[in-house]
């Protein structure tokens, strides 16, 4: 499909979400609550069959959390970017798609470690890089003053 | 101290006869500082639980306080044996963000610097995996021909693996001179070589017998997992960048996308050696047309993204390699996130080596062609 073909069979499909078309790719912004839902849609629809997660991170916004999922499908090769954010940024938490697309268990893990976002339902959410001692260093508040320098 | 409390409370629930073991970080056949928290019943392994970080270095965090053009010189520090993958991957980013078209010339040093740099890694990977099964032979015969290729880059780049080759907007400088001869000769060389890669390793009985149906993975947990490069092609998931989302020359040369549905070990090996073919394929439809013109496009002193999000994928030595970059319009990335591609292959290990013994776990490891600050950044 082209991404203009993605972008009404998303709209369809998603009544609820908010679709756009990018820069590169079509974005579709998800309700917290949905996630879990819009992710197994997603990968079991087969116009979509959205099988391969080939990256998971999250950005830290001044206002709220937002995890980023980029999802192609190997079958009809299109791509799309899953959004979501986050209700409260300081104690973040959204479901888990690690049942969805098994590798997100331990890229979420990694969000986990570095940004501090709570995936519900994760079977093993531990910190992946860093010690229990640490703070979640890629968020924007973090002050670490024997490493980092202000300018 | 978070892995001490792990061992004690699942050591609970251990039968009696299974035990857990260490391997790594110091461990010579996981090249670099990996720990895999092995459980084992006597030789067969059981269960794997990679641990990572032992050579986090906040990479991520650190691009946020820097300009792109900084950016490009740490990328080469995390997979150091695709380092112009990892460079252009920026590079390439960046451009598109700012829609500038780089001259042809570009588009095909930068092509052959990829193609050279795969072939390096996987000769080092090669005379490696010969060395964990215990080929020595193999290491040497591996680093006499890779020198050729880091005689080559150290010409025209002046550095032999962290190249730092390639700019927003082009090259740093122009091919040397010799470039063109050198690389003719290197291939012409290659081609004799390569089949004794093959006479030396691939047809040996224990090393057929060491990988023939060790370290299966099914197309569906290939995907599923994210395991992208060879290791990926070798359960038959087609996920070459090169193919499906070309850049640079890619469009303009001929080259397959060598698949394999063994899923085993083996397929792996081979197809890496495949590839070593069609790399030398395609520098020899490039290098004798590399058209004149600029190396660079004159960019601005400052290099200043819209805002927006901007996402590039490559293919590296190891499999898929992506930048996505969130930029708020000042001169230093807002958030950059790397998608390293040996972070996924490594936490499939679990479902390939479970059920084998503990030697053929190092056999396994070695298809995955890991490089451990890739995965830990």
């Amino acid at each position: 499909m082209t991404n203009e073909e993605l972008q009404a069979c998303l709209t369809g499909e998603f009544p609820k979400a908010e679709v756009k078309l990018g820069k590169q790719y079509v974005e579709i912004l998800v309700e917290s609550d949905e996630l879990h839902a819009a992710a197994v849609q997603l990968s079991k629809v087969p116009e979509l069959s959205f099988d391969y997660l080939f990256c998971l991170t999250g950005v830290d916004y001044p206002e709220k959390m937002q995890i980023v999922y980029h999802l192609e499908s190997t079958k009809h090769r299109h791509t799309v970017v899953l959004k979501v954010n986050t209700a409260d940024r300081i104690d973040p938490n959204v479901d888990t798609v690690s049942d969805v697309w098994q590798t997100a268990k331990y890229h979420e893990r990694e969000v986990y470690d570095l940004l501090g976002v709570k995936f519900n339902n994760h079977t093993d959410l531990r910190r992946l890089f860093l010690d229990d001692s640490w703070g979640f260093p890629l968020r924007k508040d973090y002050k670490d003053e024997v490493r980092i320098v202000e300018r | 101290m978070s892995e001490t409390k792990e061992i004690i409370i699942s050591s609970d629930k251990i039968h009696t006869d299974q035990y857990l073991v260490n391997m790594g970080p110091q461990h010579p056949s996981t090249h670099g500082v990996l720990r895999l928290l092995v459980r084992l019943e006597g030789e067969i392994v059981h269960h794997i639980q990679p641990h990572v970080g032992y050579i986090h270095s906040g990479i991520e965090k650190m691009c946020e306080s820097l300009s792109y053009p900084q950016v490009i010189h740490l990328t080469d520090r995390m997979d150091y044996l695709s380092a112009h993958m990892n460079n252009e991957a920026v590079c390439l980013c960046v451009e598109n963000a700012l829609q500038v078209e780089v001259p042809d010339r570009v588009k095909y040093i930068r092509t052959i610097m990829d193609e050279l740099t795969r072939l390096a890694s996987h000769q080092l990977w090669w005379c490696v995996m010969g060395m964990d099964l215990g080929a020595l032979t193999t290491f040497f015969y591996g680093l006499r021909d890779r020198e050729h290729i880091l005689d080559i880059f150290e010409e025209t780049c002046g550095a032999r693996m962290t190249l730092n080759y390639s700019v927003p907007g082009g090259v740093m400088f122009d091919i040397h001179a010799n470039f063109q001869k050198r690389v003719k000769a290197f291939i012409t060389e290659f081609r004799k070589k390569l089949p004794e890669y093959d006479q030396l390793l691939t047809g040996n009985v224990i090393f057929q017998e060491r990988t023939n149906d060790i370290g299966y993975l099914s197309l569906e947990d290939a995907i599923a997992w994210g395991v992208t490069g060879p290791s990926g092609r070798g359960s038959g998931f087609s996920c070459d960048v090169r193919k499906h989302n070309p850049y640079s020359a890619y469009p303009l040369v001929q080259f397959e996308e060598k698949l394999d549905t063994r899923g085993d070990s083996f397929a792996r090996y081979r197809l890496r050696i495949e590839e070593m073919y069609e790399s030398l394929h395609i520098i020899e439809q490039l290098i004798d047309n590399i058209p004149e013109g600029d190396y660079a496009v004159k960019m601005k002193g400052v290099v200043k993204l819209p805002e927006g999000e901007f996402y590039q994928r490559v293919e590296s030595a190891r499999g898929e390699f992506g930048v996505y970059i969130v930029s708020d319009g000042k001169k230093n990335p807002y958030r950059v996130k790397f998608r390293s591609p040996g972070f996924s292959n490594l936490f499939a290990l679990n479902k390939m080596a479970a059920g084998h013994k503990i030697a053929d776990l190092v056999a396994i490891m070695s298809t995955l062609d890991l490089v451990i600050p890739d995965i830990d950044r």
